[in-house]
């Protein structure tokens, strides 16, 4: 299943290209792209863990960039 | 700007305000009497706090996370660095210059992330429905196939459909770049994201919301981005290796020199935090993809929809283009191009031939009856005869009327005109006298001609034409168009081999186009290095098999694409070689002590305000 979200204050592209790469190694997600021009995070991931690996997203990315929120 | 842009300035004017202060002081010598450093770092530490705070903040609160080489604590270590060799002023108009260079790093994004989401501002917000003679705006997401919705004047089409009442003129330059309006009356299909002009329509929906025009379009522009051109993931490959290889650098700068050659810690230190401060890739990491969207944008803006910064970089290679004839280069549509009377007048032989033809569904009969433009007098016509493979033989006012080939004149033995044409021709007898002949042909699309030579201009070798229609046809198409190559008589699969064919004798880098309306083309576009489809003629599978959109089918804006394409690569490439000499530069005089920190500085968030500046260019369309 392919999901887009909204990113709120997403300040740098290095940033935003770190927590793609970081979101992509999670377990389950097959495809994963952050844009920062677009402000936007579109993720592609197993239907049935897809809510569990969301908050492993969220956590992820507070990780690399904690101004950043995810618009869920 | 935001709020939080607000108050950032508002410290950085704070600062700016206590750093002058600081500063006439220093140089008037007050500071002399002060015997203590430790009271000058106290009161160079309050601007210094002012401003970077939350940097401080940030780069602790991201080593916590596991987060080490970030801009804030490549920040905090040379500004730190500054104090501790006590250049403290240094230190404040470091991070000040730094806190100026990122607001207006984040204005600059902000502002032409705004202006190319603006240019995408095609989304329609409702549609009126008619629900017990009153008018109730709805999600159009709600809207089913079937229903009848209201557009009133200067509202957004929010559903593809068709016209059922009312008559307007419909602005389609958000989706086709096309700034004549086009008409719309009952029975007209129009397409969602055009706006209404001054009349009201009523419209019954055709597609769902997300099958509609404007949803497609939509999904296309935001996806394009994530195909990333050879360029941006070399930057991105670049990026990861840069800023730890420069950190290395850093540390043996730091240490290395003081132990091998003794003495002078601070000296070297000071260099070393030069380094740090360069050793993000920002400059880069922002500018090369708002350059591919701003390419994006502006190629958006006359009506071209470019998948993806891979395929807009890919257009500028562009050596070969290949075209389907029919629908791409000519109309498509069969109309009466010459009208040859012999012993008689033009309209006289038009209207044998439309009376002749009265009967027909045949497409020739169709064409013959267009032109003549009067309805035939159909009581005049008796029962017509088809000879198959030859014509027709129809009794008009009693008298004996031939309508048909060169086989039908030569077999009732009557003396006629070779007519030389590349189109169908029809040739006329009454009572076994010839009349004359009709020349039926398929006619080039406007600008066609100057579609290929703008193409030709913008460097493209070879244009190839592949076309299932007569070698004659399609030889004279070709000559009246400039068209180098053509292959003729091509059944739909012979089309992907021809292509191969071709996509086998290019060389290198270069890279070949198909040009298609979509009847069968899809697996050929889907071949080719860069597919291009029509927006508005051609079927959803070749929009989707597509790399390039033509939204108004005009074969002339693809000589603009290319050189869209090619002004946005060069200034990618400006963007990098500039950025990376300026880097160089900085770390080389860094490393020998002939660069302080403003440079740094200026190499780092100077650079990427420089390199944003000029990615915006990309979506500026040269005229």
């Amino acid at each position: 299943m392919k999901k887009k979200f909204k990113l709120e204050d997403l300040d740098c592209a290095n940033c935003a290209a770190k927590m793609e790469d970081a979101i992509k190694k999670i377990d389950g997600v097959s495809d994963a792209n952050v844009s920062f021009l677009a402000q936007k995070m579109t993720i592609d991931a197993q239907d049935d863990k897809f809510d569990e690996i969301m908050k492993e997203v969220v956590r992820v990315c507070a990780k690399v960039e904690p101004d950043c929120r995810i618009l869920l | 700007m935001t709020k939080k842009q607000q108050k950032m300035l508002v410290r950085i004017i704070a600062t700016f305000v206590i750093f002058v202060g600081l500063f006439i002081c220093e140089h008037a010598g007050l500071f002399e009497r002060i015997g203590s450093k430790w009271i000058l770092f106290l009161i160079y530490l309050i601007p210094y706090l002012v401003i970077g705070y939350d940097i401080i903040y940030k780069a602790a609160r991201n080593i916590s996370h596991g987060q080490v080489f970030d801009e804030n604590f490549l920040m905090m270590i040379a500004t730190f660095g500054a104090f501790g060799v006590q250049e403290y002023s240094e230190a404040v108009a470091v991070m000040l210059f730094y806190q100026v260079g990122e607001l207006f790093q984040g204005y600059a994004v902000g502002k032409s992330r705004k202006s190319i989401s603006d240019m995408m501002d095609i989304c329609p917000e409702y549609a009126n429905i008619e629900i017990d003679g009153k008018l109730t705006q709805v999600d159009p997401d709600d809207v089913e196939i079937g229903s009848v919705i209201v557009v009133k004047p200067g509202e957004r089409i929010p559903l593809d459909g068709v016209v059922i009442e009312g008559e307007s003129l419909i602005d389609t330059a958000a989706l086709t770049g096309e700034s004549v309006p086009r008409r719309a009356s009952a029975g007209d299909d129009i397409i969602s994201g055009c706006v209404n002009g001054s009349g009201t329509l009523r419209v019954r929906v055709s597609k769902e919301f997300d099958d509609s025009t404007v949803a497609k379009i939509l999904e296309l522009v935001e996806n394009a981005s994530s195909k990333k051109a050879k360029v941006e993931n070399f930057i991105t490959r670049f990026a990861k290796y840069y800023t730890p290889i420069v950190t290395i650098l850093a540390v043996l700068l730091a240490f290395l020199p003081p132990l091998i050659l003794g003495g002078g810690w601070g000296e070297w230190i000071q260099r070393a935090c030069i380094f740090l401060v360069i050793s993000c890739p920002c400059a880069l990491v922002i500018s090369v993809p708002l350059g591919f969207f701003g390419g994006i944008g502006a190629a958006s803006k006359i009506g071209v929809l470019v998948k993806g910064s891979n395929y807009l970089e890919a257009v500028a290679e562009m050596t070969t283009i290949v075209f389907d004839k029919t629908g791409t280069l000519t109309k498509g549509e069969f109309k009466v191009q010459e009208v040859c009377p012999e012993g008689c007048t033009k309209e006289e032989l038009m209207e044998l031939a439309a009376l002749g033809e009265a009967y027909s569904n045949h497409p020739i009969a169709g064409s013959i009856k267009e032109a003549y433009g009067k309805e035939p007098d159909m009581s005049r016509v008796g029962q017509a005869e088809e000879i198959a493979g030859h014509g027709i033989c129809v009794p008009i006012d009693g008298k004996e009327v031939l309508l048909g080939n060169e086989k039908l004149m030569e077999e009732r033995k009557i003396r006629y005109t070779s007519v030389e044409s590349a189109g169908t021709i029809v040739y006329a007898a009454c009572d076994g006298r010839y009349m004359g002949a009709v020349v039926i042909a398929d006619s080039v699309k406007e600008g066609a001609k100057e579609a290929i030579q703008s193409m030709k201009q913008v460097g493209v070798k070879k244009c190839v034409m592949l076309t299932g229609d007569r070698q004659q046809a399609a030889q004279a198409a070709a000559g009246e168009l400039g068209i180098d190559e053509v292959h003729a008589q091509l059944l739909p699969g012979d089309k992907v081999s021809k292509v191969e064919e071709l996509l086998n004798v290019r060389k290198g880098k270069e890279k070949l186009a198909f040009v298609g309306d979509g009847i069968n083309d899809a697996p050929v576009l889907t071949r080719a290095d860069i597919g291009i489809a029509m927006g508005s003629m051609g079927s959803d599978a070749a929009i989707e098999a597509a790399d390039v959109v033509l939204m108004d089918d005009d074969v002339r804006k693809i000589a603009a694409v290319v050189r869209i394409s090619r002004k946005t690569l060069k200034i990618v490439k400006q963007n990098i070689v500039f950025a990376l000499a300026v880097k160089a530069l900085v770390l080389l005089l860094g490393a020998l002590g002939l660069a302080n920190m403003w440079e740094a500085v200026f190499a780092d968030v100077g650079v990427s305000v420089i390199a944003i500046l000029n990615a915006m260019r990309a979506l500026k369309i040269q005229k």
